[in-house]
């Protein structure tokens, strides 16, 4: 029962029966210029719908593998590829990502309104046209409200939810998440936690979420890629066939609990692996 | 700065549940204070020079300085008028230059390299003391007083401006990469915009150095008779011990000078007031 929960809860994803991955990695490494070697023959697959998690002790160079994905930075040696996107000029597929960082990274100067329109902008979009987009996407991220308000007039948690609101509003195939609610409080990130994965079913998006939580991995994910550090690789490759509505029960079930000892475990593996806790 | 104070004086424990006050009188008395501190400091100095009997020619009173500013008028308005060209032409000129040039050294590491030599003796070289030189290489004074002031207002914008420009949160930089955005993009919609704190601070400065340096160049350049500026005024006065005129001009310079700074806050203000923390009210 709960497979058919997970196949439904992805239509999008399901419906394209496109069965070639969202975009891999192989034999990825990255030596910064300081020479720390924060990658190591990465390998990793994502399919279409994923909700993707990458957990891993800090150092792990899970961020890494984030911003070599979203071509912040070329990997020093291997490939990633995009099968089932058109590639632009820099070899990234134009438009179909969409990335949000641990911090809100709003632009102070302009409003929520102008925030959301900037990935719009600057493909070319003029204001008029983008308009009912963006506040169709600040209408799903709850912020329908404050599109005239400045970033700092905004609470910690509604500046993430812009965040996403701006990730989202090009419509990208692959959202990237780099340890976005981390600063934030317990509640707030559970409320956002519940959002995303609103958001993820609603869209058939695939989400790749950077995190150091085994709850939050275990709650939000159905795949969960455990990284260990010295040298950074995935260490294990856990995909969860759980149930798809996750609430509140959830949080209390049998099942989250049985998943977050099974990824603790993983994850303590994977400090071991790579030398012991920091 | 001094508006924050106020805004938390008197918000002790005992009065946390009041509403948030900006009531009328507190708004009356912002101004009320310091105009009335300057009425009573005109008036203690009328006050002074008529009990002790201080002669014009050491310190006239301020009926006199308003008298010799309604009898000098027509040479003091001319003179007013070459100082406030000479300033605000210099201002303007710095503006484009300062912000152009750090524009261009922003693009590139090696431009801002070659160049950095130049910047800095040009910045560390008094330029007041260049201004004999630029009598000899300048047509006119008019000229030489211009560029020194120039140069005085240049370097603090163009120093603030690449500051600013240098300043843009990195993972905003990483935004405008992932999205394809190009120079011109990043310049115009993430750059410009980040940097205009620092180049409001350059501006105040710039415009305040402007004026100053513009009085300065003319002292040291020595420039007389018709077409000069309020600098030679104040010299000719002292020179004919004609102290009322000579605090005349210096009110004059003075307002000039109240003025910049007013324009140049205010622009500040408008700019930054939505969104930038220097302009905007403390609320705790």
């Amino acid at each position: 029962m709960a497979i058919i929960e997970t196949s439904s809860a992805t239509p999008s994803a399901a419906s394209t029966s496109n069965a070639r991955p969202v975009v891999t990695m192989q034999g990825v490494s990255k030596v910064f210029s300081n020479g720390t070697l924060a990658l190591s023959n990465m390998s990793l697959t994502v399919e279409p719908g994923e909700f993707l998690s990458l957990l891993g002790p800090s150092g792990c160079g899970k961020s890494t593998a984030l911003r070599i994905i979203a071509g912040l930075g070329a990997p020093s040696s291997g490939t990633v590829e995009w099968p089932s996107s058109t590639i632009n000029a820099k070899g990234l597929p134009q438009g179909d990502i969409g990335f949000v960082f641990q911090d809100p990274t709003l632009m102070p100067w302009t409003t929520v309104f102008g925030n959301v329109y900037l990935p719009l902008k600057l493909q070319g979009m003029r204001k008029a046209d983008a308009r009912p987009r963006i506040m169709e996407t600040l209408g799903l991220v709850g912020l329908a409200d404050f599109a005239q308000a400045y970033p700092r007039e905004l609470s910690g948690g509604m500046k993430m939810r812009v965040s996403i609101a701006r990730a989202l509003v090009t419509d990208p195939k692959l959202l990237l998440m780099d340890e976005p609610f981390a600063a934030l409080d317990e509640i707030t990130r559970q409320k956002l936690n519940d959002d995303v994965l609103k958001l993820w079913r609603s869209s058939g998006v695939t989400v790749i979420f950077v995190t150091h939580s085994v709850f939050e991995s275990a709650y939000l994910s159905n795949r969960i890629v455990v990284m260990r550090s010295r040298p950074g690789q995935v260490f294990t490759d856990i995909p969860l066939a759980t149930s798809a509505t996750r609430s509140d029960e959830y949080r209390t079930s049998e099942e989250y609990r049985a998943t977050t000892a099974l990824v603790s475990k993983a994850l303590q593996d994977a400090i071991q692996a790579g030398g012991g806790a920091h | 700065m001094a508006q924050a104070v106020n805004d938390t004086l008197g918000t002790d424990a005992n009065t946390v549940i009041a509403a948030p006050r900006t009531s009328v009188s507190e708004q009356v008395l912002r101004v009320v204070v310091p105009v009335g501190m300057l009425v009573l400091a005109i008036i203690a100095w009328e006050v002074y020079v008529i009990v002790s009997g201080t002669p014009k020619y050491i310190l006239p009173s301020p009926v006199d300085v308003v008298g010799a500013l309604a009898v000098g008028w027509p040479t003091l308005l001319p003179s007013l008028w070459v100082t406030l060209s000479i300033t605000f032409e210099a201002l303007i000129l710095a503006l484009i230059g300062g912000v152009g040039l750090a524009i261009v050294l922003v693009q590139s590491k090696w431009i801002e390299l070659a160049l950095f030599p130049f910047a800095v003796v040009l910045q560390v070289t008094p330029i007041v003391a260049i201004a004999p030189l630029l009598l000899i290489y300048t047509p006119n004074t008019q000229t030489a007083l211009l560029i020194v002031a120039f140069l005085v207002a240049f370097f603090p914008i163009l120093s603030n401006m690449v500051q600013g420009l240098k300043s843009v949160d990195h993972n905003l930089l990483n935004l405008f990469d992932l999205y394809g955005a190009g120079r011109w993009q990043q310049l115009i919609f993430l750059k410009i915009p980040a940097s205009m704190p620092y180049f409001m601070t350059g501006l105040r400065i710039g415009g305040g150095l402007s004026l100053i340096a513009a009085v300065v160049a003319e002292f040291a350049a020595g420039s007389a008779g018709a077409g000069s500026g309020l600098a030679f005024r104040l010299l000719e006065s002292g020179y004919r011990l004609d102290m009322p005129r000579l605090y005349a001009a210096l009110i004059l310079l003075t307002a000039t000078g109240v003025a910049i700074f007013g324009v140049t806050s205010f622009i500040s203000w408008l700019v930054l007031h939505r969104w930038h923390e220097s302009a905007v009210r403390r609320e705790n």
